[in-house]
């Protein structure tokens, strides 16, 4: 058998995170009952026009810059005319002749060392409703929720020759999309789409083998799983002396194969054409340079930075840049405590301990980083010890409470007032007469029983340090 | 004021007879409904009368005319309004079968600016399906007839609308124009029709033919009430991103216009082979009186104009063809019985629902969109374009105006159109550069030719909406006084 | 342009339209001749002409991005001919 070499390219869908749809007034929320988020504008009634929201051309043009893109100074939308039943308008307005943005490309680390990934082009365009099968009445039910949310669609040269580059390649998508603030990109919400085409060539030919496309692939792990079952059967056929047909295929995750889609019967074109409706939009050199003044700093910067200059260890590091919700945290909490590392530490055994216990994915964290400044500020400044900070901690993660508040509240302050305590040891001593004179008998190791005894005693809520102290005094005095 | 002397009001003179108690809002659409119950059997203008919903409003606007709260000169009018905008709980039947039940959930923004300033509709007007045709024969509901000639088309599309305005079963209506469909049926019907620029009236709420082309306007007794009808509903709107804000006109302006060293152009082209002599000779005695009274006549070449039937087509059936493309049957409007299956459904509603003009037109504007064809056709289409923006921004650094016929005919016979569709496309000569480039442009009546109406066409540049309604009322003021 | 009964019945499927075979035949002739005379665009000498798809010279019109809409279920199902549990049924769409 010959060697064979895999080209793929990939074409991402990401929602874009705008309070309304891309040209009506709707909210783009996620969820909701059918139809509930539709307007006669994204259900296409009759007489009906398109607005354009100005959201999504700057989201657009900031992920343009941060995928190192040209940005097209002359844009205009354009129809896309096809029949189903998710299109109410029967056209996706799109832009064909001048999207928005153009060659760029993406560094992505592999095993291999780094490789840079072309970037065809970026345009804005607008996302179809769901069909849901209905298996009472045999029909399909239509749900135009989704109809009009904002999509970019991120169209990459043929660049890969791998699935762990794509999969390297779709990571540095998600974290760059999801550090700009234009898309969750959640995969499993459907907010992160991925087509992938793929061909086989023999190893050293230049011309591409033909290519099938795969839809809509739901998670890393299954387009991971496609590419190679695909590049197999691809192989298998060349090999077998059959031919590959150009096609669309499916992929089905739980039998782990790829189908033919049935052929649509119907004539299919496009027949692309300016949508009269929507003015075409000019991008000045002032607006670009505007947005990319105010690009963020993007995880590969802010890890490096995190070790530089917080002295995190690495594994830290890419832990937390790895969702934007661990950034949040770390920075607000660092901002809050001047402390990184004991920030660090925090989020790495006891902030992912909460989101494991809790079921939640780190990046679909809703926690505020003040709350865990506070707590660290309180721990260092001896109101709380350790164990409490982390049941208060806890207590945050699934309740809007104030930390400060709650101590007191729950009277969990630690005690470190020595007149406040003394009494209480006191009477520790007096329960314990033995312990007490076998250590001014010289047994050391009472000591360690008295300070226990006294710890209980004060329910935890004594600073051990100022514990010794006064017990040490007590005894003195007794000698 | 008995009902005979409300009908002869144009709309402006009835709603200051209003205003000063002469008459009320409710006696007047009382009139009008009651003429429409009588009258209409013989032209069929109206496919919808709103009798309940009109007399419940127009009680409401008398109150609020008495109050002081509405002060607008056409408050407590009545209005018709071309079934191809839609009217919210009224149905909008866009004279189709596909749309025979659609009733919008929302008003047009020209319906809101209306009602804000008191008008009332009174009914829904006669068209040819989703304003494809010429002569208001297409309809789902019958044709119109003309009432100013027996056995003759009124025009199209907005055929409803003139014609009952001509025949005094309104005051005053709307109408849409993508290629003439206006000016043209105002013409046969011997009435005033304004094209306003493109952008100046929100087409929101309009239901789409050609969205690079149509826009709504007035159809009226004379200039003047077309006049006030355009400062209702003129303005930028929200909902319509190709909308823009515009000057309202000054009536007063309009009323004592001068034209006294107004330059008119008089296109060679537009009087070519197929005019007949009758129209030729009727504006070309407009042209003449306005040369009486001080104005510079010019004749000068255009020789584009031998490509606007062309130009016009491509683009209106390409957008036409996509606009006309969700109707399929799933989210509203007619899906038969029969259709079980998906493509049953898409193919079943849309070949029962839709007339055959219809289906010629989106099948012209497929075939010109599709792939190989594309750039002979539709980007062609679109290069030209630009010529004759180039020809008529030449034209009118040297003229104020320009002048010619709206059509090559007087109306035509009924049934005489429809089997020779290129013929019936050529009539459109006179009317359709200016939809290409979005100039402002009026019908107004300028005599007869073997006594049927004649329409001169004055078409002015953007935005200039004031001038060319000077232009029409001087005429009307003239012709009134000899 | 050659307009035959194959080219007619490919633009009838992209508009997903059937004619019946009378209306095929009269189409196919209308069309004949209304393209025949579109093709005399074809003189027209278009040379380095940029194609003008929005004549108005509008550019920049956009919109704030504020929810403005709220539940409009009902009026946007009141026109369906078929409706369940808030969606619109549709003849099967799934293999």
């Amino acid at each position: 058998m010959k060697d064979y070499e895999m080209v793929i390219g990939l074409e991402v869908h990401c929602e874009l995170q705008t309070a309304t749809k891309i040209f009506c007034g709707c909210s783009t929320k996620f969820g909701g009952a059918p139809n509930t988020h539709v307007c006669e504008v994204c259900s296409g009634m009759p007489g009906t026009l398109p607005t354009l929201n100005k959201k999504v051309v700057e989201f657009a043009v900031k992920a343009g810059l941060a995928l190192n893109c040209d940005i097209t100074r002359k844009n205009k939308f354009d129809r896309k005319n096809y029949f189903y039943p998710d299109l109410p308008k029967a056209y996706q307005i799109s832009q064909l002749y001048f999207p928005i943005c153009r060659n760029g490309h993406v560094d992505v680390k592999t095993s291999e060392g780094m490789k840079s990934i072309g970037i065809h082009e970026i345009h804005m365009e607008e996302d179809a409703g769901k069909l849901v099968h209905d298996p009472v009445t045999g029909m399909t039910m239509v749900d135009f929720n989704r109809c009009g949310v904002p999509l970019l669609e991120i169209v990459s040269e043929p660049d890969f020759r791998s699935a762990e580059e794509v999969i390297a390649y779709l990571t540095k998508l998600r974290d760059t999309m999801q550090y700009l603030g234009v898309s969750d990109c959640k995969m499993q919400e459907g907010s992160m789409r991925a087509d992938v085409n793929l061909s086989v060539r023999p190893v050293g030919q230049k011309e591409f083998g033909t290519r099938t496309e795969m839809k809509n692939i739901a998670s890393f792990k299954a387009i991971e799983r496609a590419i190679e079952y695909e590049r197999d059967r691809q192989i298998d056929l060349i090999e077998e002396g059959g031919t590959v047909v150009q096609e669309t295929r499916r992929w089905d995750d739980e039998k782990e194969y790829t189908y033919a889609m049935r052929s649509k019967e119907n004539a299919q074109d496009y027949k692309y054409f300016p949508d009269p409706d929507l003015m075409p939009l000019e991008i000045s050199e002032e607006y670009i340079e505007n947005i990319r003044a105010n690009l963020p700093e993007f995880a590969d910067a802010k890890r490096e930075r995190y070790v530089s200059q917080f002295g995190l260890p690495e594994y830290d590091a890419e832990i937390i840049t790895g969702a934007t919700t661990l950034v949040d945290v770390f920075e607000t909490a660092t901002e809050m405590t001047d402390q990184p590392k004991d920030v660090s530490n925090w989020i790495m055994t006891d902030l992912l301990k909460l989101c494991k216990d809790n079921h939640v994915a780190a990046e679909d964290m809703e926690f505020d980083g003040k709350k865990l400044g506070a707590i660290i500020n309180l721990v260092n400044e001896g109101k709380v010890n350790r164990k409490t900070g982390r049941q208060v901690l806890e207590k945050c993660f699934t309740e809007d409470i104030d930390p400060a508040e709650y101590i007191e509240k729950n009277g969990l302050a630690q005690v470190s007032d020595t007149s406040a305590i003394e009494p209480v040891i006191k009477q520790v001593l007096d329960e314990n007469p033995k312990p007490v004179s076998e250590f001014l008998a010289g047994s050391e190791k009472n000591f360690q029983f008295l300070v226990g005894q006294s710890m209980r005693a004060l329910r935890g809520k004594a600073d051990p340090q100022a514990v010794r102290t006064v017990l040490t005094k007590l005894l003195d005095e007794m000698r | 004021m008995d009902d005979k002397t409300i009908l002869g009001l144009t709309a402006l003179e009835l709603g200051r007879a209003i205003k000063e108690g002469k008459t009320t809002s409710l006696e007047a659409c009382k009139a009008y409904i009651e003429a429409i119950r009588e009258e209409d059997k013989k032209y069929n203008s109206y496919v919808t009368v709103c009798e309940e919903q009109a007399l419940a409003k127009a009680k409401e606007i008398d109150a609020k005319i008495a109050s002081g709260a509405i002060t607008s000169d056409l408050a407590g009018v009545p209005i018709a309004i071309k079934d191809n905008i839609c009217t919210k709980g009224i149905l909008t039947t866009c004279a189709s079968k596909m749309l025979h039940n659609f009733i919008p959930p929302y008003d047009a923004t020209v319906i809101k600016k209306l009602e804000e300033e008191g008008m009332v509709i009174i009914g829904k007007t006669n068209m040819d399906e989703f304003a494809m045709g010429s002569t208001t024969e297409t309809s789902y509901h019958g044709a119109t007839i003309n009432p100013r000639g027996a056995n003759r088309v009124p025009g199209g599309s907005s055929g409803g609308s003139a014609a009952c305005v001509a025949a005094n079963l309104a005051p005053i209506a709307l109408g849409s124009d993508t290629g003439g469909s206006i000016r043209q049926p105002a013409s046969f019907c011997g009435v005033t029709g304004l094209k306003p620029t493109y952008g100046t009236v929100s087409r929101y709420g309009l239901v789409a033919f050609a969205s690079s082309l149509d826009q709504i306007g007035p159809i009226s007794r004379d200039a003047m009430d077309a006049a006030a009808m355009y400062n209702i509903i003129n303005g930028r709107d929200d909902r319509d991103q190709s909308s823009t804000d515009c000057n309202d006109v000054s009536l007063d302006n309009i009323k004592s216009f001068d034209v006294k060293g107004k330059k008119i152009g008089i296109p060679e082209q537009y009087f070519g082979e197929g005019i007949e002599p009758g129209v030729k000779d009727a504006v070309m005695k407009a042209v003449a009186y306005y040369e009486s009274k001080g104005a510079i006549v010019e004749k000068f070449d255009m020789p584009i104009v031998d490509y606007a039937i062309p130009t016009y087509y491509i683009i209106a059936c390409a957008e036409a063809c996509s606009n006309l493309s969700r109707y399929d049957g799933i989210k509203y409007g007619f899906r038969p019985e029969d259709a079980t299956d998906l493509t049953s459904v898409y193919i079943k509603s849309r070949s029962q629902g839709f007339g055959l003009e219809v289906k010629r037109r989106i099948m012209l504007g497929n075939f010109v969109l599709s792939s190989g064809y594309f750039d002979a056709y539709y980007n062609k289409a679109l290069q030209a374009k630009s010529l004759i923006k180039d020809a008529f921004d030449k034209a009118f650094e040297k003229y104020d105006v320009i002048i010619g016929p709206v059509a090559p005919t007087t109306a035509l016979e009924i049934g005489k159109s429809l089997s020779d569709p290129l013929k019936m496309y050529l009539g459109d000569i006179c009317t359709v550069l200016v939809n290409i480039i979005g100039l402002p442009a009026i019908s107004v009546p300028c005599g007869e030719s073997d006594g049927l109406p004649v329409g001169m066409q004055i078409i002015g540049k953007p935005y200039d909406e004031e001038q060319i309604l000077g232009f029409a009322c001087n005429y009307q003021n003239g012709s009134k006084e000899a | 342009m050659e307009i035959t009964q194959d080219l007619v019945r490919y633009l009838e499927a992209l508009g997903r339209i059937e004619l019946s075979p009378e209306e095929e035949v009269k189409t196919q002739k209308d069309l004949a001749d209304i393209l025949g005379y579109i093709d005399k665009l074809g003189e027209l000498d278009t040379a380095g002409v940029e194609p003008l798809s929005h004549a108005a010279g509008r550019t920049n019109i956009t919109r704030e991005d504020v929810v403005i809409n709220g539940d409009m279920q009902e009026q946007v199902l009141s026109n369906a001919p078929e409706t369940k549990d808030g969606t619109i049924l549709v003849p099967r769409t799934f293999d």
